[in-house]
């Protein structure tokens, strides 16, 4: 005998456990498997695109980042690159290498912190997580030596960066670098060979290539699905070009490669930020930019690769000191857009994980 | 005392495994231990409470409570007061009869689960003849606490939370009755005190895969990690006690505490010899092996992420279940068969063919993934 049984809603968020903030899923559920889910976002909406119009062009530098708040350097340097390339304005060497150094370990602590919370949301009780912060909180410490801040640092400026560092920055970053490695091997073993950890990460929540491609995601999510896609490589901006880095993509595209990418990328990263040290050039730290910025009219689109994927800034001058029109390219937002696809027959244990997998942040998601 | 006893409970008490000095009396008997049970019930779950949150610090790296008194020690009596003094909601359209009597549903079974639990030789309030058998089936019930919670509180969260508590305690009784059956056929008794006093090795050697069996379903019985699906906090955020506040929030609090204090006292009773022990007072002894069994479990919380539902109930169908089985038809060829054989032959034999069997299931599990290369 066939049972009558009846689909029913199950709201999760805007509050809960495990919406990194304040977005929703309305999901309609069969038991336990996930039959149709609608995202909802814009619990966070703060108009940061329109306030930033009225400001002028180095004020705006504060609003990016209150966007993606576990990665405001990143955020910083998109955005100062878009408002480079628009005014035709080359950052001195020294500073485009302190900003590889600091986006560098932005994308570091970011990744750490994804991996973390996934971790925290497969179940594992705060320890991932807590480990995580451990690591995190050295770099915290090296951006405090060095801008004075642990979370919006407002460190990049248009034309440099807004403080050189301090004598004791290069010794404590070559000793955080050192000790990196270790801490991602003992962490790697502690969990990539956890029989849990792979049957709950394994095959679950594929992204297909075409699909990946189609949704526009970017970052991790993307190169998960197989793609070799990093804006560092594509496009090469500041002096990304100067050094030896790979490209660490996934095969299948699931949850798991975007664990695994993650760890790949951390390695990278540090990687990245040795061969900077060994190049860092002395010199000046920034250019002489007008006091008043007016860029010329026209519009400009400066994108880099934020640990989270491909940050983008849209900007339209007018020929005046405020932009005409200032537009972001959210990573998490479209990474965000494949969340429906991946989570339409999973069960909601799984759902929590592709969409920790995802790693957003509300910040960047609503603005 | 006895014909007393046995002329209102017909149970079987049995007078001689008093110690000699004990009030005479079955019901001072009565009285007296059920208080000091409740006090310790009581005083082990805040401990529990206390230790866990220390231990998971430490497992952490962070500290843990330590503001209110030495060590914070005080902690637990703040959150009592804090837990006691809020609101008590009951949702609009909630069932408010089942809303009441579910947390008193679900921490009763696991309070009368300590009527048969001896702290050393006969201190237990009764000695069942049937002790074990009075435990499994009690330690199920509580369940239709947490069932009643989730159906009358109205909230989808707790009922998907109900649904699933079933089906895992539902599941995972089976193999835990396996596991115990094996004991009682080497111990010869189902009385809690008889399986102590007939453990000359402990039973964690004797009967390496059934501790094994038992260890993990009795994890999915008291809903901790990896098992612990239903209140799990990124999925179904509190389950079943979502919308409980107050006392009765508490009393689930309690219950799932208490439950731990149970299953490790079981554990103990049952696999680690008991309050059986040189030097020390038996008493200290059970505590201790209650403590460490705690400790096994904490341990256990800090390191794993949880299982998928269907995960979990296809280890205790196709995993545990079939070990469970073999475990118990080589523990009986054993008895039947080789009963004049020295135990620490079997303890060998035990451990081998627990090695051996756990490791070829393992095998048929295993998804272990290739690392992907960075290129």
């Amino acid at each position: 005998m066939a049972l009558k049984t009846e689909t029913f809603i199950l709201n999760a968020g805007p509050q809960h456990p495990s919406t990194h903030g304040v977005f929703r899923m309305r999901m309609t559920l069969d038991g336990e498997v996930i039959q149709d889910v609608e995202p909802v976002f814009g619990y966070l909406h703060r108009g940061v695109e329109k306030l930033a119009e009225g400001l002028a062009y180095p004020q705006d530098i504060v609003f990016t980042d209150r966007l993606d708040y576990l990665a405001s350097m990143t955020n910083n340097q998109a955005y100062v690159v878009a408002v480079e390339k628009l005014a035709g304005i080359q950052a001195p060497e020294r500073a485009e290498y302190l900003r590889v150094i600091m986006a560098e370990l932005m994308r570091i602590s970011s990744h750490l912190m994804a991996v973390g919370f996934l971790l925290n949301d497969l179940g594992a009780f705060m320890t991932p997580l807590l480990y995580m912060y451990r690591e995190r909180e050295k770099i915290l410490d090296l951006f405090d030596m060095v801008c004075g801040q642990r979370l919006t640092y407002n460190y990049m400026r248009i034309g440099g960066v807004s403080q050189d560092i301090p004598e004791e920055f290069i010794p404590a970053l070559n000793k955080f670098i050192d000790s990196l490695p270790g801490f991602i091997k003992e962490y790697d073993q502690l969990l990539a060979t956890n029989e849990i950890l792979l049957v709950r990460t394994k095959n679950v929540g594929i992204l297909s290539k075409e699909s990946a491609i189609n949704y526009s995601t970017a970052g991790p999510v993307l190169r998960a699905s197989g793609v070799k896609w990093d804006i560092r490589k594509a496009d090469p901006y500041s002096v990304y070009n100067r050094f030896n880095f790979e490209i660490p993509t996934g095969t299948k595209g699931d949850v798991y490669d975007r664990y695994r990418v993650r760890i790949e990328e951390m390695i990278q990263s540090s990687s990245i930020i040795k061969q900077a040290i060994a190049q860092l050039p002395s010199g000046e730290i920034q250019t002489k930019i007008p006091r008043i910025l007016r860029p010329p009219k026209g519009e400009v689109y400066g994108h880099i690769e934020g640990p989270k994927g491909e940050i983008g800034f849209y900007l339209v001058s007018d020929g005046s000191a405020n932009p005409y029109r200032w537009h972001m390219r959210p990573p998490s937002l479209i990474n965000l857009t494949a969340l429906r696809e991946m989570l339409i027959g999973v069960k909601i244990a799984d759902a929590m994980a592709i969409f920790g997998s995802i790693d957003i942040c509300v910040g960047e998601v609503d603005r | 005392m006895a014909t007393l006893g046995r002329s209102i409970f017909p149970l079987n008490f049995h007078p001689a495994i008093l110690p000699p000095d004990w009030p005479a009396g079955f019901w001072s008997h009565m009285i007296i231990f059920v208080v000091i049970l409740f006090v310790f019930i009581i005083i082990m779950a805040v401990a529990f409470i206390y230790i866990e949150r220390r231990v998971l610090g430490r497992f952490q790296i962070r500290i843990g409570p330590n503001r209110i008194g030495p060590f914070g020690l005080f902690q637990p009596v703040a959150d009592t007061i804090k837990i006691l003094i809020k609101e008590d909601i009951v949702p609009l359209n909630a069932d408010k009869i089942m809303h009441l009597l579910a947390p008193a549903v679900a921490f009763i079974p696991v309070v009368m689960i300590f009527a048969v639990i001896p702290f050393q030789n006969g201190a237990a309030l009764v000695d069942l003849n049937i002790g074990i058998v009075y435990i499994v089936a009690v330690s199920s019930v509580s369940v239709v606490g947490m069932v009643m919670a989730g159906w009358s509180s109205n909230n989808k969260y707790a009922l998907v939370s109900a649904m699933r508590v079933i089906a895992q305690v539902v599941s995972y009784e089976i193999p835990l009755a396996l596991a115990v059956i094996g004991i009682v056929l080497f111990a010869g008794t189902l009385s809690m005190n008889g399986i102590v006093q007939a453990q000359n090795i402990p039973y964690i050697l004797l009967q390496p895969m059934g501790f094994l069996i038992y260890f993990l379903a009795a994890l999915a019985e008291i809903n901790r990690t990896p098992f612990d699906l239903l209140e799990a906090e990124g999925e179904i955020v509190a389950g079943y006690n979502i919308e409980y506040s107050g006392i009765k929030f508490a009393l689930f609090f309690l219950a799932e505490y208490t439950e731990a204090v149970a299953i490790s006292a079981i554990i103990t009773t049952l696999y680690l010899g008991g309050w059986k022990g040189p030097f020390l007072p038996p008493v200290l002894w059970f505590l201790i092996k209650v403590f460490a069994v705690f400790f096994v479990i904490i341990w256990i919380r800090s390191t794993l992420p949880r299982l998928r539902i269907d995960q979990v109930m296809g280890f205790a169908w196709k995993f545990l279940l079939p070990l469970a089985l073999i475990n118990l038809l080589v523990t009986g060829i054993q008895v039947v068969f080789l009963p004049d054989i020295s135990q620490w032959i079997i303890v060998v034999m035990n451990i081998v063919l627990a090695a051996v069997l756990v490791f070829l299931f393992s095998r048929s599990f295993r998804t272990r993934g290739d690392k992907i290369e960075a290129q």
